[in-house]
């Protein structure tokens, strides 16, 4: 346990009499990937959005190396839980100018060195000068990997980061999530559609269900779960 | 022509609004038969706008042979009511009303106050209240257009603003690029005014005090004036009202719940 980055404790959320989530209780460990899966409205991206602290819980809580994220400051917390989104929407400008968002809101700036080390991770050496109206999908997608990885997260949440990319640039986009977790030891929650995904990427997997928890199993039997269940 | 035949200046008026609102009503019809219908919001709209004028136009005889005094009370009530029509027409907007009032009354009312202080604005009735009235009506305009643009700037911009804050952005950072599109759209009509003044139109204090047989000169140049005053009142108003909406926009949490969804739900 002492190992455990993100305890999901008890997180509820309706909206209106609307039930969104309830009662997830889930943790991640270091350099550890966990896949959330389930159909669309089943609550993926609203458990992201509230792990984010974008939303508020009902009930419940988050705790980011133990400690409860509502004492962090919502700054400090987004800082240290860094979130893809589906879409990656970039800011108008360079490359280099969308890695250095993160860290001038804080009153820090990249070196030259530290903007190229970063595009070389996700595969864009020499994209630093870029112009992003110049990107393809799956490039912009990777700018914002490497945009949120500026910031130097020690969780990492995606919201289903290659479902609007084809083949080739979703198999870049998964490496780049790979070696993340892998090298840099960082605790990730993948919200996919794609059991397959999961498979290829992650230690656990997590089904939910009309905003509550199926299971939580190897990604090879949620992905035999989700298909027997379909 | 209508001069010549008639003598009693009320007479003239009344015969001069008749026609214009013929005038008006004709080219209406004519929208309707091209399947625009007007007709019915225009006739509601003149009858309605030509009893207000009579009747400010009565209670503004009594103000002008008033005490000076009285002059803030009547601009306080302007500002009250242009907040009000103000929030009406940016109903979408949360705490248009309140955030209109404190908006119009720091944008419109310092100005007044400040230019009658140093003079711009003579420290008369006859002065503080016509003049004012411009200044309101045109941070009324202002406001109501920042309101709306800024709001649906937020609303179109959701994926943008929320992934700024998932970088570790301020609301105020987050929020900056749409503030900024909404106030400049909400300056582009003052400031389209200053830029045409005296080729494409001659507004109407000039014409006013030239039909008064005022210094053509003296009118160009304080037509400017009010016309600079126009802009920087507007200038305040909103950016007040677009920060004040930008404040609304995010909870303690710096979560933004100016969103479609949100205000839907009950």
């Amino acid at each position: 346990m002492n190992n455990v980055v993100l305890q999901v404790e008890r997180l509820s959320r309706t909206a209106g009499d609307r039930l969104i989530l309830s009662d997830v209780s889930f943790s991640v460990n270091p350099a550890e990937l966990l896949a959330v899966t389930g159909a669309s409205g089943a609550g993926k991206s609203s458990l992201l959005r509230l792990i984010n602290r974008l939303d508020e819980p009902c009930s419940g809580t988050v705790l980011l190396q133990g400690v409860d994220y509502r004492s962090l400051a919502p700054r400090e917390l987004r800082r240290r839980i860094g979130m893809i989104m589906q879409r990656p929407y970039l800011f108008p400008g360079t490359v280099a100018a969308n890695l250095q968002y993160g860290p001038a809101q804080r009153g820090k700036s990249l070196t030259p060195a530290d903007v190229d080390k970063l595009l070389a991770r996700v595969g864009l050496d020499g994209f630093a000068g870029r112009d992003i109206s110049r990107l393809s999908g799956g490039e912009a997608q990777r700018v914002s990997f490497a945009r949120a990885l500026a910031n130097g997260p020690e969780v990492l949440l995606l919201d289903e980061p290659t479902s609007a990319l084809d083949e080739a640039a979703t198999a870049q986009v998964e490496s780049v999530i790979s070696s993340a977790v892998r090298d840099r030891g960082l605790a990730c929650v993948m919200v996919t559609h794609n059991p397959d995904q999961a498979v290829r990427l992650a230690h656990r997997a997590l089904l939910l269900r009309a905003g509550r928890i199926e299971a939580i199993d190897t990604p090879e039997r949620i992905r035999d779960a989700q298909r027997a269940y379909s | 022509m209508l001069n010549a035949l008639i003598h009693d200046p009320v007479l003239l008026g009344v015969v001069q609004a008749l026609i214009a609102a013929l005038f008006a009503l004709a080219v209406t019809l004519f929208a309707r038969s091209r399947g625009v219908a007007l007709t019915r919001d225009a006739v509601v709209s003149m009858l309605r706008g030509a009893g207000q004028i009579v009747v400010v136009g009565l209670i503004f005889v009594a103000l002008l042979r008033g005490p000076v005094w009285i002059a803030p009370f009547v601009l306080a009530g302007m500002i009250a009511a242009a907040a009000s029509t103000s929030a009406r027409r940016a109903r979408h907007a949360p705490s248009a009303l309140r955030i209109s009032i404190y908006a119009i009354a720091a944008g419109a009312g310092c100005t007044i106050a400040l230019m009658a202080a140093l003079g711009v604005i003579e420290f008369t009735v006859n002065s503080l209240i016509p003049v004012g009235s411009m200044i309101v009506a045109n941070a009324m305009n202002a406001n109501a257009l920042a309101l709306d643009r800024l709001r649906a700037e937020i609303e179109s911009h959701i994926g943008e603003i929320e992934s700024a804050l998932a970088l570790g952005a301020s609301p105020d950072a987050a929020v900056r690029p749409y503030l900024q599109a909404a106030l400049r759209a909400s300056l582009i009509p003052p400031l389209d005014n200053l830029r045409s003044l005296g080729i494409v139109w001659i507004p109407g204090l000039m014409a006013g005090m030239l039909l008064a047989h005022g210094s053509p000169v003296y009118a160009s140049i304080y037509q400017f004036v009010v016309l600079a005053l126009i802009l920087g009142s507007a200038g305040i108003t909103c950016t007040v009202s677009t920060w004040l909406l930008s404040r609304q926009a995010f909870s303690q949490a710096d979560q933004l719940i100016l969103r479609p969804e949100l205000s839907s739900t009950p």
